[in-house]
């Protein structure tokens, strides 16, 4: 840790591998949910433990980005921190707001809990995965300008690299875009294509800059390749991304009442959009076969390598398998989408945070590199939880096959719970592969705790 | 079927050795663009490919349709691209001769060649709107408006690198040894030209 305000990243971290664990309870409830239907009713429903787990992924993801930022920052502007205290305030406050939201679901009907947080004077919520009651929503608008502000006045005191403008660009996409949120018109149509704006432009758009800003961090990091190779390589993949990504969002308007013609820009761009994640693969390889140095910490190294590879198959493979209009029409909203998410969320958002935690924890707890029991314990970790994901993501893949065929293609057509029951066998499996993913998160957080002559920090 | 696999695994002769007369090849401007004119040449062509299956499913109406664009309009751009493509070669030119200001008009002619473009294509785009062609006003139409209009974003953001360029030549920043830049700029210049040379007779000529 080359600044001492580099630190308030810590408390960032813990919190997002603490709702982490969070959100895989819940996701195991839920695997379980899907084959024993009445597991924990009417405590937890199903819709309840689906918000939860989904709510969690996306809050812990940006405790995750945040904390990779004012770990970053600092050191690409090679300054201190503009205001370490407002950081750790604003850690706060996120925290106890999310707390707060995950326990008003959990502890009062929605639709209580809509009353009781002002949804009648501004109606924000009851979209997927925008759930969050209005105040939650306002007070992540005030995190996030705070947050913004506080990098934003640090990068101008200091040194100005690609990596840190390329971070910013979407870290304020993803405040902007979030704006959307706020917006619920009537018309479901309107509704539906501007809550697109959040969530597709999210994932496929700014996230994108942010995973690939600090992938090019932690790269720079771990090689020692020349910053400016890193930094081209980085202006092709954003570039990339935001061509296919931006229009891409047509593959979500297909046959819901906006013009055809999306089904064509759609079906086109988002077929384009493996291009930028296969280039973050060849990137991350590249880069790591040219490196200049051994670094001590080969578990990063393995995490980042990981990030290329999986959010490739993820987002790039399994998104593109459905993307297609015409195939589109028959695997809509099928468990094709739910096998997508999974992978294409874990390979590319979830392992990119992992990575910087893996860089930066031994950093931030003052030695260049965790043991090597450690790291062999955090690597168990990475294959544990990556191999389960895949046999998650090929399990679902086979339920929502065969689902698309017993539902919509075949000559008598089965209703939908009907043919749930004749898909529980992949559930069963899908759900017995999720408690193989806990194993290698409990793996993962072991590792924080194996003890071993860990690497010094060398000070140059 | 051995002698198969040799000459899998090893090349005949008369291709193992690179003519060692001549200057070695090597690749005009940064890797980077060239990636990126890949991944370009990709997203059109993605689009050909796509414009050739709804025409297939509709040959009546894109004969049509395509009757009543402005092919003179799109003639005269084709003649305003070629040119200016030219006008960027002989850039690469003076600027590899260490004629700098030199190199700067021949953008500039590129530039204004470039900007001839848009012009005409905004009288052509301003025509058809009047006639109420627009994205959802038939197939073809979409096609016509989409497939230009990404290209016509295109040589904006070329202009945009050909303005940088001619900047640069302007200061003397280009000659024998620092080549890197201009070629660049050149290489994304040819392929918006390119692609226009596959996409006007594709839409408004060929039947």
């Amino acid at each position: 840790m080359k600044y001492s305000s580099q630190s308030v990243a810590l408390p960032y971290f813990i919190a997002a591998i603490g709702l982490f664990v969070g959100q895989i309870i819940f996701g195991l409830a839920m695997g379980l949910q899907y084959v024993v239907g009445d597991f924990l009713f009417p405590e937890i429903p199903f819709n309840v433990a689906r918000m939860v787990h989904t709510n969690l992924l996306i809050v812990w993801l940006l405790f995750g980005f945040m904390g990779a930022t004012y770990f970053l920052i600092p050191e690409e502007a090679e300054t201190e921190l503009y205001s370490p205290k407002l950081a750790l305030l604003m850690f706060w406050i996120f925290l106890i707001a999310g707390a707060a939201t995950i326990l008003g679901y959990l502890l009062v009907p929605y639709s209580t809990l809509a009353e009781m947080t002002g949804n009648n004077i501004l109606a924000t919520m009851g979209r997927e995965f925008l759930e969050q009651p209005l105040l939650t929503k306002i007070g992540i608008v005030i995190v996030a300008l705070a947050f913004l502000f506080n990098i934003t006045m640090t990068m101008l005191k200091g040194r100005k690299t690609v990596i840190s403008i390329v971070l910013l660009m979407g870290l304020w996409g993803l405040a902007i875009f979030f704006l959307f949120s706020f917006y619920n018109p009537g018309n479901l149509v309107k509704d539906k294509f501007y809550w697109w704006w959040v969530v597709h432009l999210w994932v496929e758009g700014v996230w994108e800059l942010i995973m690939a800003a600090i992938l090019a961090f932690v790269l720079i990091k771990v090689t020692g390749v020349d910053r400016e190779v890193i930094e081209k390589w980085l202006y092709v993949i954003i570039t990339l991304a935001l061509v296919t990504g931006l229009i891409g969002t047509g593959h979500h308007y297909f046959w819901i009442g906006t013009p055809s013609y999306w089904q064509w820009l759609g079906s086109i761009f988002s077929a384009l959009e493996p291009i930028p994640f296969f280039a973050m693969t060849v990137f991350a390889f590249n880069m790591v076969n040219r490196r200049r140095r051994e670094h001590p910490n080969k578990a990063a190294v393995l995490w980042a390598l990981g990030t290329g590879v999986m959010a490739f198959l993820g987002a790039g493979v399994w998104g593109f398998l459905h993307t297609l209009a015409p195939v589109n029409y028959y695997t809509h909203g099928s468990q094709i989408t739910a096998a997508h998410g999974h992978m294409a969320f874990y390979g590319a958002y979830v392992l990119v945070v992992l990575t910087i935690i893996s860089y930066a924890m031994p950093l931030l707890r003052g030695r260049a590199a965790n043991s090597e029991r450690s790291q062999v314990c955090e690597m168990w970790a990475f294959w544990l939880m990556t191999i389960s994901m895949v046999f998650i993501t090929l399990f679902l893949t086979a339920a929502g096959i065969l689902q698309v065929w017993l539902q919509r293609v075949s000559d008598t057509p089965m209703p939908f719970m009907a043919v749930q029951d004749q898909i529980a066998l992949f559930y069963w499996m899908r759900l017995w592969a999720g408690v193989v993913f806990a194993a290698g998160l409990v793996t993962y957080l072991a590792s924080f705790f194996v003890k071993g002559d860990s690497k010094p920090l060398i000070h140059a | 079927m051995n002698t198969c696999v040799q000459t899998l695994v090893s090349p005949p002769p008369s291709l193992r050795a690179v003519p060692s007369d001549g200057p070695a090849r090597r690749l005009p401007g940064d890797l980077a663009i060239w990636f990126f004119i890949l991944a370009e040449l990709l997203a059109f062509g993605a689009f050909f490919i796509a414009y050739a299956f709804a025409r297939a499913n509709n040959v009546e109406l894109f004969n049509e349709q395509q009757l009543a664009l402005d092919r003179n309009a799109g003639a005269i751009n084709t003649i305003l691209l070629l040119t200016s493509s030219y006008f960027v070669v002989r850039a690469v030119q003076a600027a590899e001769a260490s004629q700098g200001r030199r190199a700067a008009m021949w953008i500039a002619g590129g530039i204004a060649c470039g900007a001839g473009f848009i012009v005409v294509k905004l009288f052509e785009y301003a025509a058809k709107f009047e006639a109420g062609v627009s994205l959802s006003s038939s197939t073809f139409h979409m096609f016509y408006l989409v497939l230009t209009f990404f290209h016509f974003m295109h040589v904006i953001l070329g202009l945009v690198i050909l303005a940088a360029l001619w900047n640069n030549a302007r200061r003397g920043r280009y000659g024998p040894g620092s080549m890197n830049g201009i070629e660049t700029g050149a290489a994304y210049w040819h392929m918006v030209d390119l692609v226009w040379l596959i996409l006007f007779p594709l839409v408004y000529v060929m039947r």
